[in-house]
């Protein structure tokens, strides 16, 4: 995605918020559906793959060393990527807007 | 039973120094400013530990593990998935409404439509939900508080432990104090933890509990009744004791599908048929249940021959050539002598015959060039024979059978089944489950209030991530609780009601009283060792023992039970104030102090609030009484479901869709919550109140409309979004002025002040 590194855009057009939307919706969407996959493609494995997920790792069966153990690490991997780039993104909005205040100074307060 | 004083005193002390500590805090900060000033402060770990602490009710903490112990892996969907609720709450919800400044979801309702009026309309809701939620936590309180002092009616623990938090919440401790939430945090997690690892170093460990429950010996076992008798023994390590009648069986508990997603499918079916029944049946020719290869059948789970309840499997996987032995199905011990043939020459297959008066007539053998063609013939034969049972070669059975032959059909019409997919109900059930459980997260209102204490929106997603980090190390542990209890302590599968599985995380700590041995790591392989024998010498010991405590016996396991104790009461009471907070405040803020008088004084206000308090606690308890027969995770499961419906869509297309408005909003809300709150209420009633048996009745005819009441969130979602989107379209004038500000503020980073702006302008307004 295209990001105007001059900030060209006032922070209360249109334009703006909508990217501002767009691209942090666009992150959540992605990691949602990383992890919608897992969630529910795995009651799906059970429904088609019966035997394959009883398989025995550790003493559990495979479909319960799954759910009961992998997916709790899984969702913190998709939780730590998201903050890290959620965070990022707003890092780079501010400075976008920091260098458009220097050019038309007064316009943002606080 | 007497009372056991280490459990009496670590109890007792919990209770007391949650009660001193919400006091002491609330001294401290006697304003709202205060609290919310001083909450600006905490840092990321803190508030994560604090909202931990809010969010592990006694769902997490005894439910989860009595629901794995009654039900076996689809159980798990429950901790999995109240973390994992945290990813959506984090991914759509938290940064936002964090920068929104609104702390309730009412407020959110109010500032983000500009409309005191939603806002009324949205306390409905905090007032559903908060009770739904308190029910589970009553039905905690009164098994702890029987278990704690045995004889003591489960009535009496409810109306006990509601009254001294309904009193602490009216005379002003117990706010929502983040030092204190903290704190029950990490009492929970270490009365969780510890007795786990003190029972797996002695005990054995989660996998090798796991690995002794095999889905094979169960399959022989259900012929129990009458002169046939056939049971394999459980070749494990593990020191498993027997599994009374009432308990589900290794295969249905640790596999997907199991009891708790089919319970709803399979209601319908006539309740457990005597053996004398079962016996005539047989008798007069006819056909038990079978499964046939390409169709799931509904079968009646009590009888005996309960193995023909099993998977699907392709009519390719026969091959071209079928053989086995015929045998007759005109009396029980015959069928007995097909299934242990079954078993135990695991490769033939076995035909029951109406017609032969032998147990065993002939072999049979089909051959036939392709499938298709064997598929025919297998049919002919089925219309003549009606079942057939087919081995597996890894100890499970098939039977086979055609539905359309008239044996059949005249054998479903006795047993009243019917054709239907259970699996594929089950499967219904477990996605709505999960909906209901993740979407949930993210609207339930106790729980949002705590974000505010968040610096910013970028606090708020770290301080989230830190929550799913911390709450899902906890939820690791119980569903090891309900493994173990299922080996160790089968008995409680017998009882029901506050007696029953939910209190086994209570309990199972005491077992170790009878092993004798320190459950100190490093002593973990000596006490396997002399375990054997230590065994009988240990609880002779204990017995006499009990009241005056031996030199070098400390009875650990009422230590550590005490332990697990003291943690139940830090997760009921937490929850229970928390939710009794933000209910009061919902009735005397929203409902007395706007509605009713809004021109009441402070004072006024501050005795309406002592008053609701005491009202909402009463209505708490008065709902106890009636819950002692559901699970407690079940219940908050249902909680879940309305905040899923109705929250949950307000809050995601609120922050997202800048078109929506508050007709649309307040329609998809109010209908999609309240019809969960309707068809869940109505399964309640259909399975508790004695004159709602029309209702049970139609529910039992008609299992797919049961599910879906039971779990609406698969439809109601949906439709709540559907209808937001709708009515948000047709009344799209109404979108609020200033609409482009609110999202700016909703989605644009602190720095660069969009929100004092945007407070500037409202005030000038």
């Amino acid at each position: 995605m295209q990001y105007p590194k001059g900030g060209e855009m006032d922070l209360h057009s249109d334009a703006f918020l909508r990217r501002l939307m767009r691209r942090q919706l666009r992150l959540a969407i992605a990691c949602a559906v990383t992890f919608l996959i897992a969630l529910l493609g795995l009651p799906l494995l059970n429904y088609f793959y019966p035997e394959a997920m009883a398989t025995r790792v550790f003493g559990f069966t495979l479909t319960w060393f799954i759910l009961g153990v992998l997916f709790f690490p899984f969702v913190w991997i998709i939780s730590y990527v998201f903050i890290k780039r959620s965070i990022f993104l707003e890092e780079e909005e501010e400075a976008s807007a920091a260098s458009e205040a220097t050019q038309e100074s007064g316009k943002v307060g606080g | 039973m007497q009372i056991d004083p280490y459990i009496l005193a670590f109890s007792a002390l919990t209770v007391i120094a949650t009660v001193w500590m919400g006091f002491w805090s609330a001294k401290r900060s006697k304003t709202a400013g205060d609290f919310f000033v001083a909450g600006r402060s905490v840092s990321v770990g803190w508030n994560a530990s604090a909202i931990s602490g809010e969010y592990l009710s006694a769902a997490s903490f005894m439910g989860v593990a009595g629901m794995v112990m009654s039900s076996g892996y689809d159980a798990l969907w429950y901790p999995v998935c109240y973390a994992c609720g945290y990813l959506f709450l984090l991914l759509f919800i938290a940064g936002p409404l964090r920068r929104f400044g609104a702390y309730t979801i009412p407020d959110f309702a109010e500032g983000r439509f500009d409309s005191p009026l939603f806002r009324k309309i949205a306390v409905v809701f905090v007032l559903f939900i908060g009770f739904f939620y308190t029910m589970p936590q009553m039905k905690g309180a009164g098994t702890t508080l029987a278990y704690i002092f045995p004889g003591l009616p489960y009535w009496a623990g409810v109306v006990l432990v509601g009254a001294v938090i309904t009193l602490n919440v009216a005379l002003g401790g117990m706010k929502g104090i983040t030092l204190v939430q903290a704190f029950q945090y990490w009492l929970k997690m270490f009365a969780i933890s510890v007795p786990i690892f003190a029972l797996m170093a002695v005990d054995g460990n989660y996998g090798s509990h796991l690995q002794c429950n095999q889905k094979a010996p169960e399959t022989p076992s259900m012929i129990s009744e009458g002169d046939v008798s056939i049971s394999l023994e459980t070749a494990s390590e593990i020191g498993r004791k027997d599994l009374p009648q009432k308990a589900p069986a290794d295969s249905t508990w640790l596999n997907p599908f199991g009891p708790l997603t089919t319970k709803a499918a399979t209601s319908g079916i006539s309740p457990a048929l005597p053996p004398e029944r079962v016996r005539s049946l047989l008798d007069t020719n006819n056909y038990l249940i079978f499964r046939p290869y390409s169709w799931d059948f509904a079968v009646q789970p009590s009888l005996p021959i309960r193995i023909l309840q099993t998977v699907t499997r392709p009519f390719s996987a026969l091959g071209s050539r079928l053989s086995g032995q015929v045998y007759s199905m005109n009396s029980v011990a015959s069928v007995g002598a097909a299934m242990r043939a079954c078993s135990e020459f695991s490769q033939k297959e076995v035909l029951l015959s109406r017609q032969s008066t032998n147990s065993v007539i002939a072999p049979f053998t089909l051959t036939a060039k392709s499938v298709g063609d064997l598929l025919t013939q297998f049919q002919s034969m089925m219309a003549s024979n009606g079942i057939v049972l087919i081995p597996d070669g890894v100890g499970k059975v098939w039977a086979v059978g055609n539905p359309e032959a008239t044996g059949v059909r005249l054998a479903m019409a006795q047993l009243n089944l019917s054709h239907r997919p259970i699996r594929l109900y089950s499967l219904l059930y477990t996605y709505s489950l999960i909906i209901a459980l993740v979407c949930g997260t993210a609207g339930l209102p106790h729980i949002l209030v705590r974000f505010y204490t968040n610096p910013d929106g970028a606090a708020a997603k770290r301080t989230t991530m830190w929550v799913m980090i911390l709450i899902g190390v906890f939820y690791l542990f119980p569903p090891v609780f309900g493994v173990l209890g299922r080996n160790l302590m089968p008995d409680l599968y017998a009882a029901t009601g506050a007696k029953g599985t939910d209190k086994v995380v209570l309990e199972l700590p005491r077992i170790l009283n009878e092993t004798g041995s320190a459950p100190a790591p490093g002593a973990a392989v000596s006490a396997l060792a002399d375990r054997t024998g230590a065994a009988d010498e240990a609880s002779a010991a204990t017995r006499e023992g009990a009241r005056a405590p031996q030199k070098k016996r400390i009875p650990w396991g009422s230590i550590l039970s005490g332990i697990t104790c003291a943690g139940a009461f830090a997760a009921f009471m937490s929850t229970f104030s928390g939710l009794l907070v933000s209910l009061t405040g919902a009735l005397a803020h929203d409902v007395y102090g706007r509605m009713l008088n809004p021109k009441s004084t402070p004072d006024q206000r501050m005795r309406m609030f002592k008053v609701c308090a005491v009202l909402c606690g009463s209505g708490a308890i008065l709902l106890g009484f009636f819950v002692e027969k559901f699970e407690i995770n079940k219940m908050v499961g249902w909680a879940f479901a309305i905040a899923a419906t109705s929250y949950f869509p307000l809050l995601f297309l609120s922050t997202w869709w800048r078109g929506i408005t508050m007709k649309g909003a307040a329609t998809g809300m109010l209908v999609g919550g309240t019809f969960s709150l309707v068809t869940i209420a109505s399964t309640m009633l259909a399975d508790q109140a004695p004159w709602a048996k029309g209702l049970a009745d139609f529910y039992a005819g008609h299992p797919l409309l049961r599910i879906l009441a039971e779990q609406p969130a698969i439809w109601a979602l949906p439709l709540a979004i559907l209808l937001m989107i709708i009515v948000s379209k047709l009344t799209r004038t109404e979108v609020p002025a200033d609409i482009r500000m609110k999202m700016l503020v909703l989605h644009a980073p602190e720095k660069l002040g969009l929100k004092q702006e945007y407070i500037q302008e409202h005030q000038a307004r």
